[in-house]
């Protein structure tokens, strides 16, 4: 395959950036579009120009690093698919690329295609936890039944990455599909919910005071994320919100 | 004198860590509040102990190079977590959990410490559960436990393919409460690149910042290591691409013993690879074996047939199938063992029955499993005479239920659908079970320097079992380190904070400067992945699932011949003072080409076979590994003398006082 990439560059976080194009040849489909970008890079370094830096890692969908925003859709245009296994054969011979970072106030540009997502750990640090110490004195974990139904849908909630395509699918840069996702894993289990009132006020006052936008429900993070994660999530958060502003 | 004294203590065997945790010194909590502890690498074993040590209230700061510590390479650990909870009523207990782990380890590891990690698994699960892990349950809201490969007891605990992302985000929680109550600082997006000694104590590290390039001083009155293992010495492996052996490998240059580098895990079940711009290899769970039945055509000319895509894996009948695990070993079948699951695919394979273009890869076929468990899913509701559709469609939600992320995976990356047609499968390499010598409180022969996970040698001998990895990082993390460190802390309740202008502290932040300048100063013609694939490929030629003398002795040639064309050759684009990922990689894979010499050293040294360290010369009849107990049940433990041909070997010779050593056997 023959493409032509058009890539943000930008030095880092002070300098202006830009769309460069390079174009690119000799790509298969069975690359996955990280490998493409390595293909580039090794061109670009041979040729003692600068390689494009991206973030990425586990290469398998699941640490969250890889993020790119392809064509204006996070991750690319597969669905249900991390950019990093996001394979060629998705594209055709003779296409144009065009590959930016995540855009949002509250990850701001690093360098080249690379954010900083530390607001997203912020949030999980105001209250995505249960105050349990970790030293081994807890109760027998089968004397706390779970309902099956209930821990599936906490685990398909836990199932979140931390990858930020639902705030850059948002055209509000709302961070609610990500925070909901770690609320409704401790709403839904008994473990949790010892502290879900302070939780979800906690989490939801950081993720405003980050910079992120409001929710107004188009939809757009479930359709983008990687991992599915559902908006009912978001309506939990809401109901659990409301009830624990009402208690407070 | 050699300084190895594994310290284990006295007395009976399920005696000892009870004893030993009444025996040893305790600080109390308000001197721990001016005791400062570094901890290198946030996955399992790191962000555990990181909470649990923040929690005791020691002052933490972590160091990581990824952005957050929830993207350590834990996250991918698919399978599950074992734990002899005995929940299944199937004869489990904390013996028969260390005694399958002594065997799947052909009885290289240490009684006592594997012993403590049986003791201590039960409660793992407990913890888990109380943070908030979401493990599978059953409908009648209790834990479900599956099988993994080696033991004849379900005993592992699991959150559908996303066993180790959902207890990693549990550690990740615990450090969180303590990021929030400021006893932890985290120090993201950071790489350590040497460690500082003061009076022949560990007391610091010098590391950069990966965003601005700026080189910073850290102390502490202790310093640990859990920075995961080497594998990706191999360059292609199922780590991520970050996966690194530098910290581990810094410091054992500075003092610390480098123990069994030769033990390495190639995983059975992975993903083929597609060509030479790969850049990765995916697991698929060994979970998948609990229901996927290996095999490999039994004719020749089918084999060729699939090869050439004449036939397809469908149309051969049961007969026409090798299914060659459970035709050699009858009564583990398809759960052996990763090392000899390994090789016999390897030796199929090699006797020319591969089935994918590179004939490298045989079938992981789900077909019996979907028919199995379709008609227990129709006989369920009440449908005792269901069509074949019928049968085929519940039974591939059970597969789905169960295994859905991983067939998902697979077929975006193989773009073929496992429903409908067996996986291809290939091992790869995955594990490392050798790492930094430490002893019973996981101190390296460093004073001060603990090392934990993967990143040390401890529990797993030549071979890790499955669920294990998961096992070990937390059992170090949340229920050994804090308790042992301790031990050695209360020496320094009066020592104070410790300061950074030392000579040390100079010493060590120029030896990296140096290091650093040198690379990005080195103008040479190929880039850090050339180099890291021609290391790659000796590794995996000559240092692979089969090894022999003669390869070993080249192996050891070219990696140094390779390492002196690095330092002559190679290119670093860019620039110190920014972020530079040419740069983090130039120091990642010197230190591999390193690494990789004493691995080959080690791998030589060792004339026998034993787990997952196979040698030609030492093999039965039957091909399967023959080990040599008279002569090799020790621990080689390597000292670094400035260059790794010269390393000098330091022997902990093992001892089984509670097991009888015989062959190992999964017939």
């Amino acid at each position: 395959m023959k493409l032509t990439l058009k890539i943000w560059r930008q030095k880092n976080n002070k300098a202006k950036g830009e769309l460069k194009t390079y174009p690119i040849d000799g790509i298969e489909g069975d690359m996955s579009f990280l490998e493409m970008l390595d293909v580039l890079n090794e061109g670009l370094i041979n040729k003692g120009e600068e390689p494009v830096v991206f973030d990425h890692d586990c290469r398998e969908g699941i640490c969250g690093s890889c993020s790119l925003q392809i064509n204006g859709e996070p991750h690319g245009p597969d669905r249900l698919v991390t950019t990093c296994q996001l394979h060629m054969r998705m594209f055709n011979d003779g296409d144009t690329i065009v590959i930016e970072p995540f855009r949002a106030k509250a990850f701001p540009v690093i360098k080249d295609l690379v954010v900083d997502r530390s607001s997203f750990d912020r949030i999980q640090q105001a209250g995505g936890f249960i105050s349990v110490n970790t030293s081994g004195n807890t109760i027998d974990a089968n004397s706390i039944p779970v309902n099956k139904h209930d821990a599936d849908e906490s685990f398909n909630a836990a199932t979140c990455i931390g990858c930020g395509a639902c705030v850059a699918a948002c055209k509000n840069a709302s961070a609610m599909l990500f925070t909901s996702a770690k609320v409704s894993q401790f709403a839904l289990l008994p473990q949790g919910r010892i502290e879900a009132t302070e939780r979800v006020l906690n989490m939801v006052a950081q993720m405003d005071k980050e910079g992120f936008g409001n929710c107004t429900n188009t939809g757009a993070c479930e359709i983008e994320c990687p991992k599915g994660i559902s908006l009912e999530n978001i309506a939990r958060m809401n109901r659990e919100y409301l009830s624990a502003s009402l208690e407070g | 004198m050699s300084k190895l004294d594994s310290k284990i203590p006295k007395g009976p065997l399920a005696d000892k860590w009870t004893k030993h945790k009444n025996d040893i010194n305790l600080v109390n909590p308000a001197n721990k509040r001016s005791i400062d502890i570094i901890m290198v690498g946030t996955g399992l074993a790191g962000g555990s102990a990181a909470a649990t040590l923040a929690e005791l209230g020691y002052n933490v700061k972590t160091f990581c190079y990824q952005d957050s510590p929830r993207r350590a390479h834990s996250i991918a650990a698919q399978g599950g977590i074992n734990a002899a909870k005995n929940y299944q009523g199937d004869g489990d207990s904390n013996y028969r959990l260390f005694y399958d782990t002594v065997k799947g380890g052909d009885y290289r590891s240490r009684e006592a410490n594997v012993y403590r990690l049986a003791e201590v698994s039960a409660n793992i699960i407990d913890q888990c559960v109380a943070q908030g892990v979401p493990f599978a349950r059953e409908y009648g809201g209790y834990l479900d436990n599956r099988s993994f490969g080696g033991v004849l007891v379900s005993r592992t605990f699991y959150a559908k393919g996303q066993t180790g992302q959902q207890l990693l985000l549990g550690a990740y929680s615990a450090m969180n409460r303590q990021i929030n109550r400021g006893k932890i600082t985290p120090y993201n997006r950071h790489e350590m690149l040497d460690l500082v000694i003061v009076d022949g104590k560990a007391r610091g590290i010098i590391a950069r910042d990966l965003v601005t390039g700026e080189i910073e001083r850290h102390s502490a009155h202790a310093v640990v290591i859990a920075s995961g293992g080497y594998g990706n010495a191999f360059f292609l492996s199922t780590n991520a691409m970050g996966s690194n052996a530098t910290a581990a490998w810094k410091i054992h240059k500075r003092g610390a013993y480098f123990a069994n580098p030769c033990y390495t895990q190639i995983h059975p079940t992975c993903i083929p690879v597609s060509g030479d711009h790969q850049s990765k290899l995916t697991l698929m769970s060994e979970s998948l074996r609990n229901d996927g039945r290996i095999w490999v055509p039994k004719k020749i000319e089918d084999a060729e047939a699939i090869r050439s895509g004449k036939k397809k894996p469908n149309d051969l009948s049961a007969e026409e199938r090798d299914y060659y695990l459970e035709r050699r070993y009858p009564s583990f079948g398809n759960l052996v063992p990763r090392d000899v699951a390994s090789r016999a695919a390897k030796e199929r394979c090699d006797a020319g029955f591969g089935v994918n273009k590179t004939g490298q890869a045989v079938f992981l076929d789900f077909a019996s499993a979907i028919e199995r468990y379709g008609k227990e899913q129709a006989g369920i509701h009440g449908n005792h005479n269901p069509s074949k559709e019928e049968v085929t469609k519940l039974g591939k939600k059970v597969i789905e239920d169960k295994y859905g992320n991983l067939f998902q995976m697979y077929q975006k990356i193989v773009d073929e659908n496992p429903y409908e047609t067996p996986m291809m499968i290939y091992p790869a390499v995955h594990y490392t079970m050798g790492g930094i010598w430490v002893d019973y409180n996981l101190q390296s022969t460093i004073p001060g320097c603990y090392v934990t996970g993967e990143a040390n040698f401890s529990d797993h001998g030549a071979n890790r079992l499955g669920a294990s990895a998961l096992m070990q990082g937390l059992a170090d993390g949340y229920f050994v380190l804090p308790y042992t460190i301790g031990n050695y802390l209360s020496q320094d309740i009066k020592t104070g904070p410790i300061p950074t202008d030392s000579k040390e502290f100079d010493e060590a932040e120029n030896k990296v400067r140096e290091l650093l300048e040198k690379l990005i100063n080195n103008k040479g013609k190929h880039s850090v992945d050339h180099f890291h694939k021609k290391l790659g490929h000796i590794m995996w030629n000559k240092c692979g699932m089969a090894r022999n003398a003669k390869d070993l002795e080249s192996a050891m040639s070219e990696i140094r011949a390779l390492r002196e064309e690095f330092w002559r050759d190679v290119r670093v684009p860019g620039d110190m003072n920014e972020m530079n990922a040419e740069l983090e990689k130039a120091t990642r894979v010197a230190d591999f080409l390193e690494l990789g010499e004493l691995f080959a050293k080690d791998a030589l040294h060792r004339n026998e076979s034993c787990g997952g360290h196979f040698r030609e010369e030492y093999q039965t009849e039957e091909g399967e590994a023959l080990r040599d107990d008279e002569n090799f049940m020790y621990v080689a433990a390597w000292e670094y003398t400035g260059d790794p041909a010269t390393e000098v070997l330091h022997k902990e010779e093992l001892e089984y006082e509670n097991i009888e050593v015989k062959s190992r056997s999964y017939k």
